[in-house]
C-alpha cells in the first residue's frame, strides 16, 4: 500500500507548523507555495504572541481569562471550544518556539520577557524584537528544511495553487497546481489537503498584507464548494504607514510599550510637533477611554482615529488622513525593544521616530472570517477532542483549513497578538486530525483512476489558455484599482447600506469588465501577469461574499460598524433616567443579540447569487455580555445587565427545582 | 505636464537567452518606491522606443523589507527595490533608474532570479536546533539578555541575496558556500542546543566551499540590508575551524 500523502497549501505559519507536525508523524507532505516558504506574509507580524505565563498568572491571569478577552474582544462571534483549546495550548507552544531557538527578549534573571497588548490587562504577549512573525517563521521553516533533508516533506516553492481535485462523492482527493517559472501545470493526488493560504486582503488594493495575500486560493476552494464564514469581518489595523504600494504596518507593540496617539487641537497646526504644548495636544483615546488608553481593542482604536480624522476634521494634515503616534518621549532602551518597526518607518518614511511623531492612519489588516470548517467539542473540558477528524475539517471531506484562512478564532474582530498563537495552534493540531481522517479513509488517492487527475489539470490548462488568448479592452490592474478603492471606501471602517450597494453594483460592472480582460503578457514562461489577473478573479468573488455578507448584517459587532444600527449610549445626568436609558440598551443588545449572533455561512453559486445562511454560535462557556470598553455609561449598563443575568439564573433554577417537585 | 522618471530595465525572457535594454518613462509621485514603479510598469507595459512591451518580471512580496523577496541591483548596487525610494534615488541620479538583475544567481526572467543556492547552504550547514519533538517538554534554555542580544542580530537574516551578490569568492570557479550559510551556522552553534550538532556544521564549514573559500574581502558586511554583522561569524567560523580541525588532527 502506497504510503499516506497530504498536500499542504501555503508555507506560513499555519502551514509549516501542519507540515512539521504531520512530518513528526512519518506522513508525506507535498507543500506548495507561491514563494520560498521563508517569504511567507507571517515575517510581517511584528509584536508577539499571546499566552498566559508565569509572571501574569501572579497577578491572577488564567488561560480562561485569556479566552474571556479573546471573545469579549471578537464580540462573541467565535465557537467558544476551539477558542479555550487554543488558549490552553498556548504556554506549551510558546515553550515549544523556545525550544526551537526563537530569539526571544529576556528579563535580567533569562526568563522570557512580555509585553502588554490591546484587549487585556496583562502582560502577555512575548516578543522578538519587533519582528516576532520573522522569528517564528524562520524557527518553523528551519524544522521543515530539517524534515525536507530527511524526505519527508517536499517543498513545491514557486507553485500556484488552481484548485482542489474533488472526486465523484465529493471527497477531496488531491490539487492542482501550476509552476510559476515553467508554467506547468500538474496534479498533486493527496489523502487530505490542508488549506493554509492566509488572507486576501488585496482585495482592499493596498493594505498592511503582502503581494501574494490575494485571497486567490480561498476563492478557488470557495468555488469549488468549500463555504466560507464571516467574510464581511475584515481588521482594519489603526495605525500603519500610508505609502504608494502598500500600507506598512506600525505595530501595536508601540503603543503596548507606551506610544501616545494625539492631534493638535487645532485642526491641520502646521508646526512642528514637538513644539506643541501638551496642553494643546488631544490625547483622544487616553480621554475617551481612560481604562485601557491607547490599548484599547483595534476596531475601537480604528473607529476613533476615522472619526477625529473624519467627523471631527482634526487630521494633522489637510490633504491626507493622519494622526501622531508618538514614541518620542519614550527612553532609548523601548527604543531598541522596537529597533525593527522604527527602521521600517525611518526607512520607508525618511523621519526619526525617536525624535519626531510617526504619522499613521487605519490599514485593512486581517481576515477574521475565512473557509469554513468544523471542530468537535469536548464536554467534559469544554475544549475540543484532540485527534477528532472533525477538527479543521470543511465541508468538503478531506480538505481541511487552518490560519488566517480558516474562520474560528476571532470572532468578529481579532485581539493584537493572538494570530500568531492561532496559525501555530491550528497548524498544530490539524496534524493529528488529518491522521484521524486517513486512517478511516477506505479508497486512497492512489486507488483513483488517474483519467480523474488528468481531467482536472485539463480544466484548469484550458481556463489558462482561455485567460491568456483572451483579446478585450480591459486592464487587470485598473480593475484591481478601482476594485479596492470602492471595497476601501465603502466596506471598512463605517459601513452604510447605500454605500455597500454602491460597492455591489460595482463589482457587478466589473465582473462584466473582467470577461473582456486583455493580458499585457501572452508568454508561457514566467507569467506574473497571467498569475494576477487569475487571482483578480477570485478577489472579485470573495469581495461579493465579504460586501453581501455587510450588507446583510445589520447590527454592529466588532470590526463590522454600521452607525445606522448603533445602539444610542446612555448619557442622561439623572440617575433614575440614565438608569432606563441603560435597561432601554440592554433590551436593544439582548435583542440584536438574538438576531444577529451567528456566523455568516456562504455557499458558492455560479451566477454569483451566493446563498447566505447563518450558523449558531457555541457561547457555552463565557455567556455573550456587553461590550463596553469605554463606552459612556458602561458601569450602569453592566450593573443593570448582571441584575438581568442574576435573575435569568434563579428563575431558571426555579425552574429546574419546579420541574423537579412536578 | 507632470513629471517624468526614467526607469532603464535590463530584460531577459528566459533562462538561456540574451538580455536587452528597454527604458519606461514613468509619472512621478511622491513617496513611490522600486516597486511602485514596477507595478506601474505591470498595468501599463509601453516601453519609450518599442511601444508595448510586456510586464517586467520580478519577484516582491512583504514590501516591507522583511521577506528579502525583492533583491535586485539598482543603480548599480544591489538591494531591496521595496526599499529603495525614488526621491532619495532621483537625489543621487536626477536623470534615470537602473535596475538589473543579480547576477550571481540564474535569472529565471527579467530581474527575477532563483536563489536555490541560497536555501541549500542552509542545508548544508544544518541551520536549525534539533530538538527531540514537538511536544510539550517546557521550556527551552534560559538565555542571559545578553546572549539575545547577541543572537538577534543573526536571527534578522531573510536569505536576499545581498551578500552572495557582493562576495568576489562567488563565481564559477568557487563553490564557496556564501556569507549567510556560514553566518547560519555560528547563530546554531551558539544556541545551547544548537550546538550539540556543531561538530555536524563545522564539517560543512570546514570542508569543500566552506570558510576555506572566503577571501576576507569584508563586502558581504557592507550591502547587509539588516546590518547582520556577518564578519563577526566569518571570524568566529574561522576561530571555531582551527579548533575543530586541530580536535580531529589529534582525535580528541
Amino acid at each position: 500500500m502506497a504510503s499516506e500523502r497530504v498536500v499542504v497549501v501555503g508555507g506560513g505559519l499555519a502551514g509549516l507548523a501542519a507540515s512539521m507536525r504531520l512530518a513528526e508523524a512519518g506522513v508525506s507532505v507535498d507543500l506548495i507555495s507561491m514563494v520560498p516558504v521563508k517569504r511567507s506574509h507571517s515575517v510581517c507580524a511584528q509584536g508577539g504572541i499571546n499566552s498566559v505565563n508565569t509572571a501574569t498568572r501572579e497577578l491572577g491571569d488564567s488561560e480562561y481569562l485569556h479566552l474571556d478577552d479573546t471573545v469579549y474582544g471578537g464580540a462573541f462571534l467565535q465557537h467558544q471550544p476551539p477558542v479555550k483549546e487554543m488558549c490552553d495550548w498556548g504556554p506549551r507552544i510558546i515553550d515549544l518556539m523556545d525550544r526551537l531557538g526563537v530569539a526571544f527578549n529576556r528579563t535580567n534573571e533569562g526568563n522570557r520577557d512580555q509585553r502588554r497588548f490591546g484587549g487585556t490587562m496583562y502582560k502577555r504577549t512575548a516578543f522578538a524584537g519587533a519582528t516576532t512573525g520573522q522569528q517564528l517563521l524562520y524557527a518553523l521553516d528551519e524544522q521543515c528544511r530539517r524534515w525536507e533533508v530527511d524526505g519527508l516533506i517536499r517543498k513545491h516553492e514557486y507553485w500556484e495553487f488552481l484548485g482542489p481535485i474533488l472526486d465523484d462523492n465529493g471527497v477531496c482527493r488531491g490539487v492542482v497546481a501550476q509552476d510559476m517559472f515553467r508554467m506547468d501545470i500538474r496534479a498533486f493526488p493527496a489523502d487530505a489537503v490542508v488549506m493554509a493560504n492566509g488572507g486576501c486582503g488585496l482585495i482592499y488594493g493596498r493594505s498592511t498584507m503582502s503581494l501574494i495575500c490575494t485571497g486567490g486560493a480561498a476563492g478557488r476552494c470557495f468555488k469549488a464548494g468549500v463555504k466560507y464564514a464571516n467574510g464581511e469581518f475584515i481588521q482594519v489595523h489603526p495605525t500603519a504607514v500610508p505609502g504608494t504600494d502598500k500600507l506598512r504596518l506600525m505595530s501595536e507593540s508601540a503603543r503596548g510599550e507606551g506610544g501616545r496617539v494625539w492631534v493638535p487641537k487645532k485642526p491641520h497646526d502646521d508646526r512642528d510637533p514637538m513644539s506643541i504644548p501638551e496642553g494643546e495636544r488631544y490625547y483622544f483615546l487616553e480621554e475617551r477611554y481612560p481604562k485601557y488608553g491607547n490599548l484599547v481593542p483595534r476596531d475601537i482604536a480604528t473607529r476613533e482615529i476615522f472619526d477625529v480624522c473624519v467627523n471631527q476634521k482634526l487630521s494633522v494634515e489637510q490633504d491626507r488622513l493622519c494622526v501622531y503616534l508618538d514614541l518620542t518621549h519614550l527612553p532609548s532602551s523601548t527604543h531598541k525593544k522596537l529597533e525593527g518597526i522604527l527602521a521600517i518607518y525611518e526607512k520607508f518614511q525618511a523621519t526619526d521616530p525617536r525624535v519626531k511623531p510617526m504619522k499613521i492612519f487605519p490599514a485593512v489588516h486581517y481576515s477574521m472570517g475565512g473557509l469554513w470548517c468544523d471542530y468537535e467539542k469536548n464536554e467534559q473540558t469544554g475544549g475540543l477532542v484532540l485527534g477528532s477528524p472533525r477538527n479543521h475539517q470543511s465541508n468538503v471531506p478531506g480538505l481541511f483549513v487552518i490560519g488566517e484562512a480558516d474562520y474560528q478564532y476571532h470572532g468578529g474582530n481579532r485581539l493584537g497578538a493572538n494570530s500568531l498563537l492561532s496559525c501555530i495552534f491550528t497548524g498544530m493540531i490539524v496534524a493529528p486530525s488529518v491522521e484521524s481522517y486517513m486512517a478511516a479513509l477506505r479508497t486512497r488517492a492512489s486507488d483513483m483512476p488517474t483519467s480523474m487527475f488528468d481531467q482536472e489539470q485539463a480544466r484548469h490548462k484550458t481556463h489558462c489558455d482561455a485567460l491568456i488568448s483572451g483579446n478585450g479592452d480591459e486592464n487587470p490592474y485598473h480593475i484591481h484599482d478601482e476594485l479596492g478603492d470602492s471595497m476601501t471606501r465603502n466596506v471598512t471602517v463605517v459601513r452604510y447600506n447605500k454605500n455597500i450597494e454602491q460597492t455591489l453594483a460595482k463589482i457587478d460592472e466589473l465582473d462584466e469588465r473582467y470577461k473582456r480582460i486583455r493580458l499585457s503578457d501572452k508568454g508561457n514562461w514566467t507569467n506574473q501577469n497571467l498569475s494576477f489577473s487569475r487571482a483578480l478573479g477570485d478577489m472579485l468573488v470573495l469581495a461579493r461574499v465579504i460586501a453581501r455578507g455587510a450588507m446583510q448584517r445589520d447590527e454592529c459587532r466588532g470590526a463590522h460598524y454600521k452607525p445606522d444600527f448603533a445602539i444610542t449610549a446612555p448619557d442622561a445626568d439623572d440617575p433614575a433616567t440614565l438608569r432606563q436609558q441603560a435597561i432601554k440598551w440592554c433590551d436593544a443588545f439582548q435583542a440584536s443579540n438574538d438576531q444577529w449572533l451567528k456566523s455568516t455561512v456562504c455557499g458558492y453559486r455560479p451566477d454569483g447569487d451566493h446563498e447566505f445562511g447563518y450558523e449558531e454560535v457555541d457561547t457555552s462557556l463565557v455567556p455573550a455580555r456587553p461590550r463596553t470598553y469605554g463606552l459612556k455609561g458602561a458601569e450602569i449598563i453592566e450593573e443593570v445587565w448582571n441584575e438581568r443575568m442574576k435573575k435569568k439564573s434563579t428563575e431558571s433554577a426555579a425552574d429546574t427545582q419546579a420541574v423537579a417537585n412536578a | 505636464m507632470s513629471k517624468k522618471i526614467n526607469v532603464t530595465v535590463k530584460r531577459q525572457d528566459e533562462q538561456n537567452s540574451g538580455s536587452r535594454w528597454e527604458k519606461f518613462s514613468l509619472d512621478y509621485e511622491s513617496g513611490m518606491n522600486v516597486t511602485t514603479l514596477l507595478q506601474r510598469i505591470a498595468a501599463n507595459p509601453v516601453t519609450v522606443d518599442a511601444g508595448e512591451s510586456t510586464p517586467v518580471a520580478y519577484d516582491a512580496c512583504c514590501l516591507e523589507e522583511v521577506c528579502g523577496a525583492c533583491s535586485m541591483i539598482i543603480n548599480g548596487r544591489v538591494r531591496q527595490a521595496c526599499s529603495a525610494l525614488v526621491d532619495n534615488l532621483l537625489q543621487d541620479r536626477p536623470d534615470q533608474i537602473t535596475l538589473e538583475p543579480m547576477t550571481k544567481f540564474p535569472v529565471v526572467r527579467d530581474l527575477l532570479v532563483d536563489r536555490s543556492f541560497m536555501f541549500n547552504g542552509l542545508k548544508k550547514v544544518r541551520a536549525w536546533v534539533p530538538v527531540d519533538g514537538y511536544f510539550d517538554r517546557g521550556p527551552g534554555p534560559k538565555m542571559s539578555p545578553h546572549q539575545q542580544e547577541d543572537q538577534y542580530p543573526l536571527t534578522e537574516c531573510m536569505t536576499c541575496g545581498c551578500c552572495v551578490e557582493a562576495c568576489p569568492q562567488i563565481n564559477d570557479r568557487s563553490s564557496f558556500i556564501g556569507p549567510h550559510a556560514i553566518s547560519q551556522a555560528i547563530l546554531f552553534n551558539e544556541h545551547p542546543v544548537g550546538q550539540f550538532e556543531e561538530g555536524e556544521r563545522m564539517k560543512a564549514i570546514t570542508g569543500v566551499g566552506g570558510i576555506g573559500d572566503c577571501g576576507n574581502a569584508q563586502n558581504c558586511v557592507k550591502v547587509c540590508p539588516k546590518n547582520i554583522p556577518l564578519t563577526r561569524s566569518i571570524a568566529k567560523a574561522g576561530k571555531m575551524a582551527t579548533k575543530f580541525v586541530f580536535r580531529n588532527f589529534f582525535g580528541t
